[in-house]
């Protein structure tokens, strides 16, 4: 199999994810569309790894996907801590801060 | 296949690690100090003494540097005189901001809520306050900020600088939402805050990824050299160019990509604001900075038109929305996407000007507004019972400010006129360097638009001058108002506006050290 097509289906991935993140009304569901995104850009990283006949790309992943695990803890600390104090996590309902 | 061990040289370092190290103490106190107000003093003392260690061992790194600078694993940090300019700014930024964290007002409370996991409004809240808790974990989160802030300067390698990215960032989510008082704003601040900026970082790592697929390589040289052998610049490498840039962009607060700046502004604790508001940008321009100069140039004419449109969206977005608002945080945060504008002005042309004029115009913009948002934090409402309340931002509570607290109220015209680059301001000869850099690149319609931008900007800014000192209160809210004499505070207002007037009267010394660091230790050229 042709290792371009990764590349291909990464870029499907990420076109899913940030429309996910500009789209959708729920917190969680757009921060689900940014780790989309990260996974894509982690395939794509390790598709051209391959294609270059490299180890870089795959190695530079796990960094990724370290970060990801980071980011993840923070943000849903930050959208549970909206959720107890506004039992909802939608987007378009909290509307303190406009203009 | 085997791995080679990298060798890393640490001593370059030393300034990083002595935060970033810190830091983990802080996180050790948090554990093992009871009592809060104990906590409290024992991470104020470690923050400041470890920053201001930090800044000695970049002082001593300076002077003995032979040379241009060294290599810090092979082509992934570089340690050059640039970088010290950069770490050097912020933590001048880190240490003022550690002041402004620990202030508290007349009544002993501090900027921060009692127990970040509280609901508001619920009955653990009010225990907690009852109880003296305060949440001390700002501290270390200040000093992780800054060592990730101090590491993305120095950076030279395009996953690095993401590792980093989420370093100071995922700081600086936490802190936005930990506000004391108008805690469901300061919630939906840090989920915006956070939302696009993991949105941003993630679109800049697949950029990263389109980058690696065309070149190879990710380190900023070797991508430079790269692009030079690539004959026919294809799809893929501009591609990837575009979202890195965008990506950094979103960092600075740039139109359109600035959505987020107003929200985080105003809903975060206003010490964090005037850290954040200072401190961020002045990294995120480190880092445009470096890769623009050392990794991207051979595409500059391929990466123009996006420069000039954000740096024109953003002074006219930024000044116009800036016009319009009524709260005061909020018309400090416009104007800070229309000095994004500013400082992308500064890229016309890549000219050697600019690397001189970016760092002295980003300390001179963030001593302003460090500053600002000080004065902001001192002005507050005044509860029913007398006591000092939330803080008075909206532009009509201001009237008559100069009558109230001519220091504060004079200190704040300073800022702003510093701002609006006023001569005789740190603002002005940041602006004046800025713009002559890019008139020397052949950017003057640039120039025109950002000198039309700062004529129409300066109305909204001495607007608030005159509401401070040329206005009356109005009938009847004579006491609505209660200006705080925090110590702390009023330290880093009378600092920060001494420095502005300094810095705009003799900026000689400053010039000349930016000079100094305007070279870089690794291009694609060299």
């Amino acid at each position: 199999m042709n290792p371009i097509n990764f590349v291909i289906l990464a870029a499907i991935l990420f076109s899913i994810g940030s429309a996910a993140v500009l789209l959708r009304r729920n917190a969680i569901v757009a921060f689900m569309g940014v780790e989309l995104m990260l996974n894509a850009a982690n395939l794509a990283l390790v598709a051209f790894s391959r294609i270059h006949g490299q180890l870089d790309g795959q190695v530079m992943a796990f960094f990724v996907m370290v970060v990801a695990a980071a980011e993840v803890v923070v943000g849903l600390a930050i959208i549970i801590a909206v959720f107890r104090a506004r039992q909802t996590i939608s987007l378009d309902e909290p509307a303190e801060l406009k203009g | 296949m085997t791995f080679t061990t990298p060798e890393i040289a640490w001593a370059p370092l030393a300034p990083i690690i002595i935060v970033l190290g810190a830091a983990s103490i802080g996180v050790l106190i948090e554990a093992f100090v009871r009592t809060p107000a104990t906590r409290r003093t024992v991470q104020l003392i470690l923050g400041l003494v470890s920053m201001a260690a930090a800044l000695g061992t970049l002082a001593v790194q300076w002077a003995s540097l032979d040379g241009a600078g060294t290599q810090v694993m092979r082509l992934m940090l570089t340690v050059d005189r640039q970088a010290l300019a950069w770490q050097s700014v912020i933590l001048v930024f880190g240490l003022l901001g550690i002041l402004l964290f620990a202030s508290r007002t007349r009544s002993g409370e501090t900027a921060f809520t009692p127990l970040g996991a509280a609901t508001p409004g619920s009955i653990e809240e009010t225990l907690a306050r009852r109880r003296g808790l305060e949440v001390t974990e700002v501290f270390p989160l200040l000093l992780f900020a800054v060592g990730g802030m101090m590491l993305f300067t120095c950076v030279t390698d395009y996953i690095f600088l993401f590792v980093a990215l989420e370093v100071f960032s995922l700081a600086l989510y936490i802190m936005v939402a930990l506000a004391r008082r108008r805690r469901l704003m300061s919630h939906e601040a840090a989920l915006k805050y956070f939302l696009l900026g993991a949105f941003s970082s993630a679109i800049y790592l697949f950029g990263v990824a389109l980058v690696y697929g065309a070149t190879t390589q990710t380190s900023f040289a070797a991508v430079g050299r790269a692009i030079d052998v690539i004959s026919d610049r294809d799809g893929l490498l501009l591609a990837g160019v575009v979202l890195i840039l965008v990506g950094l962009l979103f960092k600075i607060g740039a139109v359109p990509f600035h959505s987020w700046t107003p929200d985080a502004y105003q809903g975060a604790p206003t010490p964090v604001t005037a850290f954040m508001g200072a401190a961020t940008k002045a990294a995120a321009t480190a880092a445009l900075v470096r890769i623009l100069y050392t990794s991207l140039h051979p595409l500059e004419w391929e990466i123009s038109w996006m420069l000039w449109a954000t740096a024109i969206a953003s002074m006219a977005l930024g000044t116009v929305l800036a016009l319009v608002q009524t709260n005061v945080k909020r018309m400090l945060a416009y104007s800070s996407v229309a000095h994004a504008g500013f400082i992308l002005v500064a890229f016309a042309g890549l000219t050697a000007e600019a690397v001189v004029a970016l760092p002295f115009y980003l300390l001179a913009y963030g001593l302003a507004t460090i500053g600002a948002f000080a004065v902001v934090s001192q002005v507050r409402e005044r509860t029913e019972d007398g006591a000092v309340g939330a803080e008075a931002v909206r532009l009509g509570q201001w009237a008559g400010l100069g009558k109230r607290s001519p220091l504060l109220a004079g200190a704040m015209s300073l800022f702003l006129l510093s701002f609006a680059g006023i001569p005789l301001t740190a603002g002005f000869i940041g602006k004046f360097e800025v713009f002559s850099a890019a008139v020397a690149g052949g950017g003057w319609p640039l120039v025109l638009i950002a000198v039309i931008a700062s004529a129409i900007a300066a109305f909204f800014y001495v607007r608030l001058v005159v509401l401070m000192f040329l206005t009356d209160v109005p009938e009847g809210a004579e006491d609505s108002i209660e200006v705080d004499d925090s110590p702390l505070t009023r330290f880093v207002v009378v600092v920060t506006a001494a420095a502005v007037l300094v810095l705009g009267i003799l900026p000689a010394g400053a010039l000349n050290l930016f000079e100094n660091a305007a070279q870089f230790l690794v291009t694609a050229n060299g």
